[in-house]
Order: C-alpha cells, then sequence, then structure tokens
C-alpha cells in the first residue's frame, strides 16, 4: 500500500468496520440469565478451569444495559418469560441471544402447562446449545459462533 | 421408632374421634387416619394440643377422579416431642369444594392451603388471604385436576410479543 510508504513503519490501514467488528467480536460481554441447573455450567464456563477470558467473554455483567450476549440458562415459565424480555429489551444494540440446554431451547422435558417450550417463541434466539446440561465447552462454542457471527454479518451500517 | 408411643397416640385418636374415625392404616411406616370432613379442625385442635402435633409439614392434594368424594387433602402432621409422624385425611366432594381452613392451629397452613387451592380449586374457609400462589391471579383453571390437558390451554397464560419493541 502507498500509505504504508507515506506514514512510515508500524502503520497499518484498515476500514472502521472491519476494526469494529474485530473489537465487538472478542469482547463479547454475557448477560447470565441463569434459571436453573444449566446456569451452574454457565458459572464453570466463567471460572478459571475453562477460562473464558481466552476469548474475551470472561466479564460477566449483571446489568443488561452493559452486555452484549444473552446466555439462556435453564427452563423459563410464563411468568418468568415477561421479566426476560424486559431484561432483553434493556440491552444495547447490537445484542445476541443463546438459548442454552435443551430446556430453553424446547422446553426439553419440562413438558407441561407452565414452562415456555422454547425462548424462542419470544426473543430472536442465534444460537442454540444441545445437551442437559451442556459441557462447559459448548458454551466456548456457542461464543465462538457467535463470534463468526459478529464477523460475517455485522456491519457499522446496520448500527445506526 | 417406638411402637407403644405410637399405639398409645392412635389409642388416643381412636377414643377422641369415636365413629368419625373412617379409615385408620398402620401397614406403612407412618400411620394414616381418616376422619370426616366435619370434625377436622376439632381434630386439628385435639391432635396438636394434646397429642403434640404441633408441626405441619406439608398439605397435600389429590384428585382420585372418582364420582363421590372426588378430592382428597392430607395433613402431613409431625410431633417433635414422640418422634412420630400422621397423615390426617379429608375428603371433599366435586361440586363444593370447601374446608376449614386449620391456619388458626398451624401458622404454616397458610401457603400450603395456597397452592393447594391454587392447583386444585379447594377453597378453605376462614384463610386470612386466599389467592392464587403460584400461576397468576386471573388464571382461569385448577392445573392438578385430572382432567386439565397436560401442556396447558393455548393462550390462558401470557407470554411477551416476539416482535421488537424499538420497530
Amino acid at each position: 500500500m502507498s500509505l504504508d510508504r507515506v506514514m512510515g513503519e508500524g502503520y497499518f490501514t484498515t476500514t472502521i468496520d472491519a476494526l469494529t467488528k474485530w473489537g465487538r467480536a472478542n469482547s463479547v460481554w454475557p448477560m447470565p440469565m441463569g434459571l436453573a441447573c444449566c446456569a451452574i455450567e454457565m458459572m464453570a464456563f466463567a471460572g478459571p478451569k475453562y477460562d473464558a477470558a481466552r476469548f474475551g467473554s470472561e466479564v460477566f455483567r449483571f446489568s443488561p444495559r452493559q452486555s452484549d450476549v444473552m446466555i439462556v440458562a435453564g427452563w423459563c415459565t410464563y411468568k418468568m418469560s415477561h421479566a426476560i424480555r424486559r431484561v432483553w429489551d434493556q440491552m444495547p444494540d447490537p445484542k445476541w441471544c443463546i438459548a442454552m440446554g435443551a430446556c430453553a431451547s424446547t422446553g426439553g422435558m419440562h413438558r407441561c402447562y407452565g414452562v415456555v417450550q422454547g425462548v424462542d417463541n419470544f426473543l430472536p434466539v442465534d444460537y442454540y446449545i444441545s445437551g442437559c446440561p451442556p459441557r462447559p465447552e459448548s458454551i466456548i462454542n456457542a461464543i465462538l459462533k457467535i463470534q463468526d457471527k459478529i464477523k460475517e454479518q455485522q456491519s457499522l451500517k446496520l448500527d445506526s | 421408632m417406638n411402637t407403644e408411643i405410637r399405639d398409645n397416640l392412635l389409642h388416643g385418636i381412636r377414643e377422641f374421634m369415636g365413629d368419625d374415625l373412617l379409615e385408620m392404616n398402620v401397614d406403612y411406616v407412618h400411620p394414616l387416619v381418616r376422619i370426616k370432613r366435619d370434625r377436622l379442625l376439632d381434630a386439628c385442635r385435639f391432635l396438636k394440643n394434646t397429642l403434640h402435633f404441633i408441626y405441619l409439614n406439608e398439605i397435600i392434594g389429590t384428585d382420585r377422579f372418582t364420582s363421590d368424594d372426588r378430592f382428597e387433602v392430607i395433613y402431613h402432621l409431625i410431633s417433635l416431642r414422640n418422634r412420630q409422624r400422621l397423615f390426617l385425611k379429608v375428603r371433599v366432594e366435586e361440586e363444593n369444594p370447601v374446608l376449614p381452613s386449620v391456619t388458626d392451629i398451624w401458622k404454616s397452613a397458610n401457603w400450603n392451603e395456597r397452592e393447594v387451592f391454587d392447583m386444585f380449586g379447594i377453597r378453605f374457609d376462614g384463610h386470612p388471604d386466599l389467592r392464587r400462589i403460584f400461576l397468576p391471579e386471573d388464571f382461569k383453571y385448577y392445573p392438578l385436576r385430572k382432567e386439565f390437558p397436560l401442556l396447558g390451554v393455548p393462550g390462558s397464560l401470557e407470554m411477551p410479543t416476539s416482535t421488537p419493541d424499538h420497530d
């Protein structure tokens, strides 16, 4: 690039879009929506053994206003669904959602009148994790998939 | 378990209830006693004051799905002094499922009776605050009754809309 020659050693050029996506993808802060036993595996994911800090997701924010991805971990009742939706609506755009485990994805074994049969009935879920409960590695995988999604599909033009 | 204490307790109950004692089952580890509905408060006071069943552990409701005396309410009592448990049963009919509340005798009956009301629609006369405890207050059905469908009645429980709020 000619600009490199103009600006000298130690500089490189890129686009704002690529830079933002790179930053966003490597600092996906989760909002833990721990509802049942999946939350325990989610905590293991954040702990030192599985070390979410390798992927920039170690900062669990208990305030929805500071987080990027919501991990719905556990079964969700109809009564709880309103609270989850309020938390989701408070998260700033752009935001992503992971349905963790069989219960959050489909209702799982809680096939009964009080449990929502999958949180995708009222949330736009980006990634479903299978398992009951899933291993912490699965959550790492989900975070990596979310990172791929950010890198491939997100653009500053979508933000506006 | 001390069988002598238990036999004394059961003898006391049998004497007090007389003909109103409908069923007494001692085959299980803990005795089960079924009495007439009218004598429920009477029997509870006797069990607490005389036989020292001071701890009401839980109240269970059952739907027997029979044409007469459809529902059964089971009071699980514990006597700490005698190290003894007792299950006290009463049956309620379907048309007018009302029982006297035992909240005056055991404070812990409050939430337990609310749960039985929530799940079976059995009303408790004299309860200080008989509202639904788990389900929304405007819910119309009683989910643990046998005729209630497994997945519920569609649309009876409200869910947030799936459309984003800011569009």
